[in-house]
């Protein structure tokens, strides 16, 4: 860990979809001090194989190690570097805002036309906005937000990726 | 076809894996299969004292043997006393196959009697493990574990069996065939990169071998040697790599790192080339990364993919088994012209040999000597601490002897049941143990064991009234201040050290030997040392216990300071 290129990466893994095998991963990173920044799983078309997306912040000594480590666990099928490939990703996040006023539930309606979410619930002092963009994307809308309102709730679902067909990024 | 229970496909399942012995501890959840293997009479079954023994019992089999040892413990706490083997095993790429027992699934999670998630606690230091959550999984999971565990860089993997799983009938089948898709070990050698590190050797003015306890773990000591004699490159072993090369061959300088050679530490200082085969460049053998070889490329061979530019940036990599590389290697190196560069080894060995003080009462050098001496062929199995490294440091390992100790994990008590185990898988060996009497008293119930098995092992303790090591620390490096080292102290002498008697040393090993029924003799004069010896080696069926009287002063040396460098290497005090 000397702070060589440090920075945010992101991975992705075929593993087995069996019991446990979120917590040996989830184990690993821990159990070795990498850090996770954010993890999801799902299953695939082949009921027996799960897909995980994993961000980590780290350099590239590290992140070489992560690569074979997670290579080395029976359970993981393949890992794919997402780092210099082509990937379509996206992150859903739910945005609630509270004690609106109704200067502020205008102002939430341009956010949602500005960066495409969608205003998906609607009460008599709050709002809940629902955004599918980049992780980079939902990091600038949070910190935007808490400028702009005075209590907002946060729920995001960490990132999920897959390679592109074409030659389009993110 | 008939369906069978869980229990007797299991049994069947270590028939057909040529299990010829199981280290075994029953319980509520186990009993089952302790049923089976009643009816059966292909393997042998072991029952030491305490599943922490257990492993370290089952682990020494398998190094001594090359087999993949085999434990069979119940749920609770019998799961939870393998722990520290587990890891011990895992640190030093050991095959074992340890079946846990586990409560009946409807009461998995309740915490019911004698629950525990091993396999949750154990996921760090296992290369697998896994619950047999359905009956039809069980044989084809147990075909697996035993594929995982001798194939590619070897380790232990547990396998928990619910009591009503293996109670439940089933397919009679056990697979002939493994097929893990997650799971494909590196077979091979990329020749294009071998050829390259060649390349590399031939050009080099000072090549250096470092071995490590892969040359060992894959059967290459033969090929190995080969290699350094048409090369005409010397060696430096890591503990674990010690026998790589016969340590009384010209060619080796001895061990590096913390208490290595001065000539060893030297030449990894100078070398322009370091050729390192299974070795993970552990910070024992490196000491402060960045001044570690500064002036010499690196090729790396490993098994292990992952164990490649972990710790060192590595030139060459090169992942394959140590055996296949160099039986590849023999194929295509050439001499090379090293005739100035081990005269400069030899200085270097001259200058600083690898000797204790000279002195009229017994030191360890003594002891060690002596089994040098006696044995020409052996397993030496050590405990951890000071006597580990002097035995590392000492013990002449040719063609047909075997060193084994705990070198990843540094486990304490490893000694008495690694004789045992050892034993156990070779009973025409002579297997001598050292331990400290620290350690020794870790696992000192084993006695019984190799007292009922009828094994002729030479336990020796180097008792020096201390927990040598940490001692030696707190002399060099925390001003003489003996906290929580000194195995005499207690109630009586508490904050009034030196100002009051020191209670007597406890206990009487020669008597406690003999109330277990084996042999015990205390040996306190240098010429005491090899009758004992001589008495024990005439034992058929009895262990014996020697006990050495070793001044607590006597440090091991050299030594380099944790994380210090060459020039923090102190000679002597």
């Amino acid at each position: 860990m000397n702070g060589n290129g440090m920075k945010k990466r992101w991975l992705s893994l075929y593993v087995e979809n069996q019991d446990g095998v979120l917590s040996k991963i989830s184990g690993l990173f821990s159990g070795k001090s990498y850090n996770i920044d954010s993890l999801t799983v799902g299953t695939t078309e082949d009921p027996t194989i799960s897909r995980m997306t994993i961000a980590t912040v780290s350099d590239d000594e590290t992140f070489e190690q992560i690569k074979k480590q997670l290579n080395r666990l029976v359970e993981v099928i393949k890992v794919i570097d997402f780092t210099n490939v082509f990937v379509r990703m996206k992150e859903i996040m739910y945005i609630k805002v509270k004690r609106c006023t109704a200067q502020d539930k205008v102002e939430c309606f341009q956010i949602a036309e500005t960066f495409k979410a969608k205003v998906i619930d609607y009460g008599k002092d709050s709002l809940l906005l629902e955004f599918v963009q980049t992780a980079t994307k939902n990091d600038a809308v949070v910190k935007l937000m808490k400028e702009e309102f005075k209590i907002i709730e946060v729920v995001r679902g960490g990132s999920v990726g897959i390679e592109s067909i074409s030659m389009m990024e993110r | 076809m008939k369906k069978i229970s869980g229990n007797k496909l299991l049994v069947k399942a270590l028939r057909e894996e040529g299990v010829d012995t199981i280290f075994g501890y029953p319980g509520a959840c186990t009993i089952d299969i302790s049923d089976e293997l009643y009816k059966q009479d292909f393997t042998k079954v072991i029952l030491p004292r305490q599943e922490v023994a257990l492993v370290h019992e089952a682990d020494a089999y398998a190094r001594s043997t090359g087999k993949t040892g085999v434990c069979l413990v119940t749920s609770g706490p019998g799961a939870t006393n393998l722990v520290t083997g587990l890891a011990t095993a895992y640190y030093d790429s050991v095959p074992l196959v340890c079946f846990t027992g586990q409560v009946a699934r409807h009461l998995i999670g309740n915490d019911a009697f004698q629950e525990v998630d091993i396999v949750g606690i154990t996921r760090s230091i296992t290369k697998y493990g896994v619950v047999v959550k359905k009956r039809e999984d069980l044989g084809r999971i147990v075909k697996e574990a035993f594929y995982i565990a001798r194939t590619g860089r070897p380790g232990p993997v547990l396998i928990d069996l619910p009591k009503d799983v293996m109670a439940e009938l089933g397919s009679p089948e056990y697979p002939e065939e493994v097929n893990i898709r997650g799971y494909k070990p590196s077979t091979g050698v990329h020749i294009g990169q071998l050829k390259r590190a060649l390349k590399m050797l031939g050009k080099a003015k000072r090549p250096l071998f470092l071995a490590g306890g892969g040359v060992i773990i894959s059967g290459a000591r033969k090929e190995f040697t080969a290699l350094a004699e048409q090369t005409k490159v010397p060696v430096v072993t890591t503990v674990m790599g010690r026998g790589a090369i016969p340590t009384d061959h010209s060619l080796y300088i001895g061990n590096l790192g913390m208490h290595g050679a001065y000539a060893s530490n030297m030449a990894v200082n100078e070398c322009d080339l370091l050729f390192s085969i299974g070795t993970r460049f552990n910070d024992r053998i490196t000491g402060k990364l960045h001044s570690f070889a500064p002036k010499a490329k690196i090729v790396h061979i490993d098994i292990d993919t992952a164990a490649i530019s972990k710790n060192v940036q590595v030139d060459v990599p090169i992942v394959a088994d140590a055996k296949d590389a160099i039986e590849k290697m023999l194929e295509y190196v050439e001499e090379t012209d090293t005739e100035k560069w081990l005269e400069q080894v030899y200085a270097w060995k001259e200058e600083h040999p690898l000797m204790m003080k000279e002195k009229p009462v017994m030191t360890p050098q003594d002891v060690i000597e002596t089994i040098n001496r006696l044995f020409d062929q052996a397993i030496i199995v050590t405990d951890v601490g000071q006597h580990q490294m002097f035995t590392a440091q000492f013990a002449k390992i040719t063609e047909k002897k075997q060193l084994i100790m705990s070198g990843g994990l540094g486990t304490m008590g490893y000694g008495l049941p690694g004789a045992i185990g050892a034993k156990i898988g070779n009973p025409d060996k002579p297997v001598i143990s050292i331990s400290g009497d620290g350690g020794m008293q870790m696992n000192i119930q084993e006695i019984a064991t190799a007292v009922l098995e009828e094994l002729p092992i030479i336990s020796c303790i180097f008792n020096n009234n201390n927990l040598g090591m940490v001692r030696q620390w707190q002399k060099l490096f925390y001003g003489k201040r003996y906290s929580m080292t000194c195995l005499r102290s207690g109630a009586a002498c508490r904050g009034k050290c030196g100002e009051v008697p020191c209670p007597a040393y406890t206990p009487d090993f020669v008597k406690l030997a003999e109330s277990y029924g084996a042999k015990g003799i205390r040996v306190t004069k240098k010429e005491e040392i090899e009758p004992a010896f001589l008495e024990a080696m005439k034992s058929e069926k009895t262990p014996y216990i020697l006990e050495f009287d070793i001044d607590p002063e006597d440090l091991v040396y050299p030594m380099i300071r944790p994380g210090g460098t060459l020039e923090d290497m102190i000679m002597d005090c």
